[in-house]
């Protein structure tokens, strides 16, 4: 295996608002400033992360590469789905040995658009899209079946968002959100307002690089020692929605144990409960100091951003061993899990 | 997102799709009126089928198997403010529901009546419940063709009514003229002395005829009572008290409402009396005493009252 590791993550700062940006215009700066924090303009490879449909244009991500310069012209990729699997795509591209550095990105805009009639087309044709049935709908369905089930209550979820709003107020990219309000309503019940994560915009990037090139870019590299995927049926009543045994396979097979700051990306309360028990995460792991989707969910970079937030927490030296981790798909179908270690 | 929308996305005429022969045949069975799932080679039965075992990703067999068509839900959601693309403009339920006879659930709307937009989920709404498809009278083959699922019928409630010519005989007839004077009569048994009220025409203790009319004070002390949480028509609010008093003089305790202060304020030996509706509105019943209300005596001790319990 060839040593790569995050040597550079930058973000937007995130709005709950239309701010009257196209997306490449969120995305620019962001690029920007990630090339002139590690001097680099040009990369072995650039791979992205968005969805046509957020801005209802067909291969809107192209236009994106306008802010990346494809002159001369350069290796290029792009997944439909969060930038976190286009990091996993670089990183396979730095393992087959001829690139040393990676441009990664990921980047949507919610608040153009009704981001769950979006999320509805999403789903299988045949019996759940014609249904009308919404990702909220659906993970309220999962929230229902794992409080039975685990005898978690409504006020659990509640300070599992309280958590994350605080941290939220304390990130400097993340939205402002007031502590959950006494009363709240329910949004999809059991779920109440707070336990959804909000509408965000917003856009991150990372800077891969291997062996010496990555010492040469970053005084402390965040090194992966693990990056594992998995994906379960896309039929939410062909599984068990009380647990999620993909994520428990992808930390087993990136080696999730021992970490000390986990970034999980639940866009749901109860979400983080299922990720903290699939993990196996104790109570001495610090889960989401940055507020995690809760406090700002920009779409198709919120998995980014949390392997970002994980990295950065190596290069800053707070942590020695940290994880991130994206999902996608209706109720935690795919996760994703990237352990890394500030030693190599 | 914003109201004005400016960009719309859309197939026109829908997008044509084959379903081949798995979904295919779920749809031909659901057009008509069936719920079907197909046997993995493990033989599990997959609801709605796939082309493939989801443990193990091998064909499914050619079997299908009908199911159902009622079912437990496995969870809920409960939608308070439904969208424009849901099933439902007022609350409903989405659950995953598992078919008798098939080992996984599919996803449907759940119809629980009829509720205002934001209301809270019903408490009928639970893990655990039997439902059954409701069908469209119109089917064409597609998940649509049930329009949703219903509970099970659980509880019927018939309407019963019968209509009768009662007299109240001599006592209560008695009774009644005074009640609507104004007036509590009673009578008083010839053998055991004790005066029986509302009047009756035998002692039902000694069994013989009453001789004596007594009339009895509007007054009386309270032996025991209740403090019922269900509402009742007869009731001032809830809670409400109902509770026997033994009207001075009387050998028997009447039950009755006791209102006039909290709930929480009425005692054993607690001094009471009538509360009569406005004159005007007396008849032949005893509905002219709408219920006995505390008055400023001291209590009567518990061994004074505590033969009439």
């Amino acid at each position: 295996m060839r040593e790569v590791a995050v040597v550079a993550f930058t973000q937007s700062e995130h709005s709950g608002e239309d701010q009257g940006l196209l997306e490449t215009e969120i995305l620019a700066p962001v690029i920007g400033e990630i090339k002139e924090r590690t001097g680099l303009t040009r990369f072995g490879f650039t791979c992205s992360g968005s969805c046509d449909y957020l801005q209802g244009a067909p291969f809107a991500f192209v236009s994106a590469l306008d802010t990346v310069g494809a002159w001369p012209p350069i290796s290029e990729s792009h997944v439909e789905m969060d930038g976190a699997w286009a990091l996993y795509e670089a990183w396979v591209k730095l393992q087959i040995g001829e690139i040393d550095t990676a441009l990664v990105y990921g980047f949507g805009k919610s608040t153009q658009n009704d981001i769950r009639a979006i999320f509805t087309q999403q789903h299988d044709p045949y019996y759940l899209a014609p249904l009308g049935v919404d990702n909220v709908s659906l993970a309220a369905l999962q929230a229902r079946a794992y409080m039975d089930e685990s005898g978690v209550k409504e006020d659990d979820l509640r300070a599992v968002a309280a958590r994350s709003r605080a941290a939220g107020r304390g990130n400097p990219f993340a939205l402002d959100l007031p502590d959950p309000a006494d009363g709240a309503g329910y949004d999809v019940a059991p779920l109440r307002e707070h336990d959804v994560a909000p509408l965000t915009d917003g856009a991150a990037a990372i800077v891969l690089a291997a062996g010496d090139k990555a010492r040469e870019l970053c005084e402390r590299p965040a090194w992966i020692t693990g990056i594992d995927h998995r994906v379960e049926p896309h039929s939410p009543g062909a599984r068990d929605l009380t647990r999620s045994e993909s994520t428990r396979i992808a930390g087993e097979k990136a080696g999730a144990a021992g970490v000390e700051i986990a970034e999980l990306y639940a866009q749901f309360s109860h979400e983080e409960l299922i990720l903290r028990e699939a993990l196996g995460l104790g109570d001495d792991v610090t889960v989401n100091p940055s507020g995690g989707a809760l406090a700002a969910n920009p779409l198709m970079a919120g998995g980014l951003i949390r392997i970002g937030e994980a990295a950065s927490r190596i290069h800053d030296g707070t942590a020695a061993r940290t994880l991130g981790h994206a999902s996608s798909g209706p109720c935690l179908q795919q996760n994703l899990v990237c352990v890394m270690s500030g030693e190599k | 997102m914003p109201s004005d929308v400016n960009h719309v996305v859309e197939f026109p005429g829908g997008y044509t799709r084959s379903v081949g022969p798995v979904i295919g045949r779920f749809l031909s069975e659901l057009r008509d009126g069936r719920l079907v799932g197909v046997r993995t080679s493990e033989g599990r039965v997959l609801v709605p089928p796939t082309e493939y075992d989801p443990d193990t990703g091998d064909d499914v067999t050619g079997e299908f198997v009908e199911v159902g068509p009622v079912g437990t839900v496995t969870t809920w959601s409960w939608v308070a403010h439904p969208a424009k693309e849901h099933p439902f403009d007022r609350p409903f339920a989405w659950a995953l529901i598992r078919p008798d006879g098939a080992d996984t659930a599919l996803v449907h709307a759940l119809d629980l009546g009829v509720f205002d937009a934001g209301a809270e989920p019903p408490k009928t709404l639970k893990t655990g419940m039997r439902v059954r498809p409701k069908w469209r009278a119109e089917r064409t083959g597609t998940i649509g063709d049930i329009e949703c699922f219903l509970p099970e019928v659980t509880m019927i409630n018939p309407q019963a009514k019968l209509e009768f010519r009662l007299s109240g005989g001599r006592a209560l007839r008695r009774y009644l003229e005074g009640i609507s004077q104004g007036r509590i009569f009673g009578n008083r048994c010839p053998v055991c002395e004790a005066v029986i009220v509302p009047m009756k025409e035998t002692c039902p203790r000694d069994g013989v005829p009453m001789t004596e009319e007594v009339e009895l004070p509007d007054v009386g002390t309270v032996t025991t009572f209740a403090v019922n949480n269900i509402p009742d028509p007869r009731a001032p609010a809830v809670p409400f008290v109902s509770g026997y008093v033994l009207l001075d003089g009387a050998g028997v305790t009447m039950l009755t409402l006791i209102a006039g202060v909290p709930a929480d304020q009425i005692r054993m030996g607690q001094r009471v009396r009538a509360a009569w509706k406005p004159r005007e509105e007396w008849d032949a019943s005893v509905g002219n005493i709408k219920w006995f209300e505390p008055i400023d005596e001291p209590d009567v001790p518990f061994d004074e009252i505590k033969d009439y319990l």
